[in-house]
């Protein structure tokens, strides 16, 4: 198949180059990987010269991540100190400085670690035609979004209030068996958590029922174990090569219950 | 097929090829800037044995869609020898069995020289962690990690003197 690739100099004349058959280049760990099989759906690659991609910003509320930001970007910015371990549980040090966070948001199970922590913090997607959604709206539709996204802002979680681990068969790389990712306010008595579960369904989801369940709850085994209990009610894990449905349901609350109360994982 | 001319620079020297469009830097280095050394094992970032330095930073040239190499600097494993003088790292690779078949060494090295770039006096758990893309299926790592180790040593000496 005879492939175009084009350029432009901005993200906004990339977005209107888009339609049926194309897909938009970001670091490109799974577009060309495609194209290296030639089994690909797409004959035309857009991509953007666009410096703002690349930009991390605070402002007042939290975070800017530019859509072009890569995982190793992520490890040396300081103010994304949070995001950090996130960055560094994706792939190997050649993947980082390649995989960007914008890619992260598109990728299939078992990969998109990165989308699931964004997902856990109450990020907002920042599409490139202005439209602003928050991250749980644009995964229920990323099946059908042909748009560009521009960036994600982030709030900032106060200190220790974030925590995220990754489940893996090799170390120190490995495609996710699972990964969770929660945002825990409130110190001795949690309020308003969020739990995200990557790999655990086509697209990071959250587990609202032990969410509620954590609300007014201490982080110690009595306090947890109605999360635990109902973890997985909203999930959808899938069978791949690495485990199955099967396997990952029976240990997801395991790894819930280590993470909650700041076991190793 | 159409063709797309991209100039870059290669081990040091100015490049200049015409590439199929959507062709892949892998490709490109090897048959049209015919530097061999750049492996192609899996061609889906796996196995880590195309991995090059772009403009400093260690990618998969793979995965990397050769026209995003217009004017960068790319060097490959054949950057790090000057004549038959070998640098540290390919030493401590031949002298300390970390070659075996050879096929995941020129991507090996160039994950480690990405290491010691910048932290110089790695620990164990660094090495493990930077090679951690980089597939062998010879050597067990162990004499891997202990050449890199031996080469971080002989360069800080050479930083000292
Ligand atoms: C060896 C290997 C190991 C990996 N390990 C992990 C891992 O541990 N965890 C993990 O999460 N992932 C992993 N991945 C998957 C992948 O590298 C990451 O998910 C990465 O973040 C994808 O980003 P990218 O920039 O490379 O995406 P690309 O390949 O450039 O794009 C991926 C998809 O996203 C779309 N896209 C990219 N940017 C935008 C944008 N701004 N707007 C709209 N659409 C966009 C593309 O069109 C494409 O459909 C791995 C991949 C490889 C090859």
């Amino acid at each position: 198949m005879s492939i175009t690739v084009e350029t432009y100099p901005t993200l906004r004349e990339a977005a209107s180059a888009m339609r049926d058959g194309t897909r938009f280049l970001g670091g490109g760990t799974m577009v060309v990987r495609g194209l290296n099989f030639g089994a690909q759906t797409y004959d035309r690659v857009v991509r953007s010269t666009d410096a703002a991609l690349r930009d991390i910003r605070s402002d007042g509320t939290g975070l800017h991540i530019g859509a072009g930001v890569t995982m190793a970007q992520i490890m040396q910015t300081a103010s994304t100190d949070f995001l950090a371990p996130v960055a560094r549980a994706v792939g190997g040090p050649a993947v980082r400085n390649m995989a960007t966070v914008g890619g992260n948001l598109f990728a299939r199970a078992p990969y998109g670690d990165f989308g699931t922590a964004l997902l856990a913090l109450d990020a907002t997607v920042q599409m490139a035609d202005g439209q602003s959604l928050a991250i749980e709206t644009f995964y229920a539709h990323r099946a059908g979004s042909r748009g560009l996204v521009a960036a994600v802002t982030v709030p900032r979680p106060a200190s220790g209030a974030f925590r995220f681990a990754k489940i893996t068969r090799t170390r120190p790389k490995g495609a996710s068996l699972l990964c969770i990712a929660a945002h825990l306010p409130g110190g001795t008595r949690i309020s308003g958590a969020r739990l995200a579960f990557g790999a655990m369904g086509p697209t990071p989801l959250r587990a609202k029922e032990a969410e509620a369940a954590l609300d007014g709850a201490a982080l110690d085994p009595a306090g947890i174990q109605r999360a635990l209990d109902t973890c997985l009610n909203g999930l959808d894990p899938q069978d791949d090569a690495l485990a199955s449905a099967w396997y990952r349901r029976a240990v997801a609350p395991v790894h819930l219950r280590r993470l909650l109360l700041g076991e190793e994982t | 097929m159409p063709k797309t001319p991209i100039r870059f620079t290669l081990n040091g020297a100015e490049t200049g090829v015409f590439a199929n469009s959507g062709a892949n830097l892998l490709d490109v280095l090897r048959r049209e800037a015919g530097d061999l050394t750049p492996k192609q094992g899996c061609a889906q970032g796996g196995c880590g044995a195309c991995s090059v330095m772009i403009d400093g930073e260690l990618h998969l040239a793979c995965l990397t869609l050769a026209e995003t190499a217009e004017g960068r600097r790319i060097d490959t494993v054949a950057s790090l020898e000057t004549g038959a003088r070998l640098h540290p790292l390919q030493k401590a690779f031949a002298e300390g069995f970390a070659a075996q078949c050879g096929f995941c060494s020129p991507g090996m090295i160039m994950a480690a020289k990405a290491l010691l770039d910048t932290t110089p006096n790695p620990t164990r758990e660094q090495v493990a962690e930077a090679i951690s893309g980089n597939l062998c299926r010879c050597t067990g790592y162990e004499p891997i990690i202990n050449a890199i180790l031996t080469a971080a040593a002989e360069l800080r000496g050479r930083g000292a003197a």
